[in-house]
């Protein structure tokens, strides 16, 4: 680094952008420490069974904010933590919580990269004076010259790939992003963390959705709606096979995920999986592992990265859940902001409500929400 | 720029307290000389804390800050049944201690300010019950600086048959302590916010007033704080308080008060700026808000640049909501968000207005220019 960049750096309190900060001083940029205060973990407690003091390590937790302040002491750089709340709230929890009640199946971390994560942290860092921010996000992003864009690639660690919830990056974004962990493995985050003498270079990952305590999202449904004094809207009705015949009834469409074997409440001799949900009629269609698959996906509110738009057809692989194995389609432009894309072979659990991102080769091509 | 968060101890303060770490360290409650060294240094504090707030000395417990006097003069007097008026404006020591108890079976009435930051008195009767028991009013608001009326709540109490506190912690230094003209039973303070000490405190409680202790155990402050006395703690704020009253005989507070002035005509001179809190007010606080900023950001730029400011009580940021005092006064989420407090030390010089005033308005016209640029997220 030639000349001393100034850069924020979004610390969570975790290993990885604990490092992440340590690895831009060690290079000699002046780093500012920022911790997006998101979600108040006491909020819900005690409402319908969510526990009066939060699990530890939980994001946003007093811990992690502990954690991260101790790391910006540990390496002499001013720390702040910047209240988002509202805003997280707004963009992220309340859409969460109704597209479940839409009978669709929400990923709250992508939501939280593009409104709060990306947006407002560049904000807050320009208005310190800083024109990039730094995240512990495994990801990759290079200027491109030939096609004039900035370009979003896997991670070498593709373990820790984390290209999924990065979509829906803008250029302007891309170009006031440093990824520094994109080249390393996990591993070798953890040893540079030990070697810069961070305390938490062995706290484990997390993996949960930050404002979930244990991961149970239903109660946080009950629990949110109760807080707001909303009823959760009645979606009884009818599970149907994939004949239409009615095989049972059910307590409500935001009970359910598309391919969810356990908890349907029919009893049938083969396993039985949820198909689709028609948050019109509420009917649940439930059916054998093999309906699942299906071979196409829309998806729409689209976000390009190594491409300026979709205009021709297009052979890319495409990601539908985070722990999904790419697959080989064909993507094609539908109407106004939407693509649709045709799979090779018939993909199982296309999930409205999840995003689909494509790929080509190592690169994100771009993504959508499917829907 | 942030007195009202705290202050450094006075030098005279730090030789005062100097002697009851190492070497005059005895237990002011022990029988022994060593003992009755502390002892006559916690019973010249209290004479000290008596001058200051005009009363006797009986009526002084020390204690462990303004939290503490607050905590224990609204539990301490309150029980199921019994009324609490109070305002929207206090500090959370207050308005936290009021909710608990108004789950615990206290009726509590939290009376709005007028939009210039003040409770007027009259707000206060109309909110008496018969079952009225306590009124607890801050002296001076810590995020605006306005005054209040306590002299005249006062006599509504008085007349009411109810007990009344005032929550002095930021009145404190600033303004003259009369504990008969305020008509109050119970008063706060608090050492460090008056180039005392951090952690040690006074609550005045005039005789005869019933309140039990918050803390229990041994005989300390006539059973009514029990745990042995902080005396060097204790000798910091009798100390500090002496100071500050001699303070309030000359001309410190005029001086402050010009310069706090040329410190708000110097931000009101930029555009889309106000000041909230257009009723008299403490020498040293203005709380300014500014059009198109966020409070948060600016703050960070500032200290960023050296300059220490506040978006409101230290005790409620690093985190959360905007000012509740500025919300009460009316204004929306947006524009408490986008408002400071400027605080000045009463050691302030020219020289620190100056130095505010030149970073200030570069910031928060940065600040402006960025706003808006970055739109544009997928989604």
């Amino acid at each position: 680094m030639s000349e001393r960049k100034k850069i924020a750096v979004a610390m969570s309190g975790g290993v990885d952008s604990s490092t992440v900060a340590a690895l831009l001083v060690h290079e000699g940029a002046e780093v500012v420490g920022l911790t997006l205060q998101l979600w108040d973990q006491q909020r819900l407690a005690g409402r319908h069974g969510i526990p009066d003091t939060p699990p530890v390590g939980r994001c946003c937790s007093l811990d992690d904010v502990y954690d991260a302040r101790k790391v910006a002491e540990h390496l002499g750089v001013p720390y702040y933590v910047v209240n988002q709340e509202e805003r997280f709230e707004q963009d992220v929890v309340r859409p969460f919580v109704d597209e479940y009640l839409a009978g669709r199946t929400p990923i709250p971390c992508s939501l939280c990269n593009n409104h709060l994560k990306f947006d407002q942290l560049l904000k807050t860092a320009r208005s310190i004076g800083s024109e990039f921010i730094a995240t512990g996000h495994y990801a990759v992003n290079a200027w491109d010259e030939r096609r004039g864009r900035w370009i979003l690639k896997h991670p070498v660690d593709l373990a820790k790939d984390q290209t999924y919830f990065l979509f829906g990056l803008t250029q302007e974004q891309l170009a006031h992003t440093l990824f520094p962990l994109g080249g390393m493995t996990k591993p070798e985050v953890r040893e540079h963390a030990r070697e810069f003498g961070l305390r938490l270079a062995s706290k484990p990952d997390s993996q949960e959705i930050c404002f979930i305590p244990g991961g149970d999202y239903k109660q946080f449904l009950a629990a949110y709606m109760e807080e707001q004094g909303r009823e959760i809207p009645k979606s009884a009705g009818e599970m149907v096979d994939s004949g239409g015949k009615v095989i049972g009834h059910h307590e409500g469409i935001e009970n359910f995920t598309i391919g969810q074997r356990k908890g349907l409440g029919v009893s049938s001799p083969t396993p039985l999986y949820v198909l689709q949900i028609d948050p019109a009629s509420h009917r649940v269609t439930v059916g054998a592992d093999d309906e699942l698959a299906t071979k196409t996906l829309r998806a729409h509110k689209l976000n390009w990265i190594s491409i300026p738009e979709l205009r021709t057809a297009m052979r890319v692989k495409i990601k539908i859940r985070h722990r999904h194995e790419p697959a080989w389609a064909t993507l094609e432009p539908g109407g106004t902001d939407e693509a649709i894309a045709t799979f090779d072979e018939p993909q199982r659990a296309v999930t409205p409500g999840q995003s689909a991102v494509f790929y080509d080769g190592d690169e994100v091509v771009g993504g959508g929400w499917i829907f | 720029m942030d007195a009202n968060a705290t202050t450094p101890l006075l030098p005279e303060v730090f030789e005062a307290m100097r002697p009851y770490w190492m070497e005059s360290y005895g237990n002011a409650s022990s029988i022994h000389r060593d003992g009755q060294r502390a002892r006559q240094a916690v019973d010249a504090a209290r004479e000290q804390l008596a001058e200051f707030l005009g009363c006797r000395e009986a009526e002084v417990v020390f204690n462990s800050g303004g939290t503490e006097g607050d905590n224990t003069a609204l539990c301490g007097l309150l029980a199921p049944g019994d009324h609490l008026i109070t305002t929207a404006i206090e500090h959370e020591a207050i308005l936290r201690t009021a909710e608990r108890l108004a789950t615990r079976g206290v009726e509590v009435s939290f009376i709005a300010p007028e939009p210039s930051g003040l409770i007027a008195p009259e707000t206060v009767r109309a909110a008496l019950q018969p079952n009225t028991k306590l009124i607890s009013v801050m002296l001076a608001n810590n995020e605006t600086g306005v005054l209040q009326p306590v002299e005249e709540i006062g006599k509504i109490a008085a007349d009411a048959g109810a007990y009344f506190h005032i929550d002095a912690v930021q009145g404190a230094g600033k303004v003259r302590l009369d504990v008969t003209r305020f008509g109050c039973h119970l008063l706060s303070i608090s050492a460090h916010k008056i180039h005392g000490p951090k952690g040690v405190g006074a609550l005045y409680v005039r005789r005869g007033t019933p309140v039990e202790p918050l803390l229990v155990g041994g005989k300390h402050e006539r059973r009514r704080r029990a745990g042995t006395e902080n005396v060097p703690g204790i000798v910091g704020l009798g100390k500090a308080v002496e100071l500050a009253r001699t303070a309030l005989d000359n001309a410190t507070l005029t001086r402050l008060a010009a310069l706090r002035d040329r410190l708000e005509q110097g931000i009101l001179a930029i555009t889309g700026t106000r000041v909230h809190g257009a009723a008299p007010r403490v020498a040293n606080t203005t709380n300014i808000g500014f059009e198109q900023v966020e409070g948060e950001a600016l703050v960070i730029a500032l200290d960023l640049k050296g300059v220490a400011l506040s978006g409101g009580s230290a005790c409620s940021s690093g985190s959360t909501e905007p000012s509740h005092v500025l919300m009460a006064m009316g204004l929306d989420k947006t524009e408490a968000r986008a408002s400071l407090r400027f605080s000045l030390l009463r050691t302030a010089s020219e020289a620190d207005v100056d130095a505010v005033l030149g970073v200030l308005p570069e910031a928060v016209a940065q600040l402006r220019a960025i706003s808006p640029a970055v739109a544009g997220t997928a989604q």
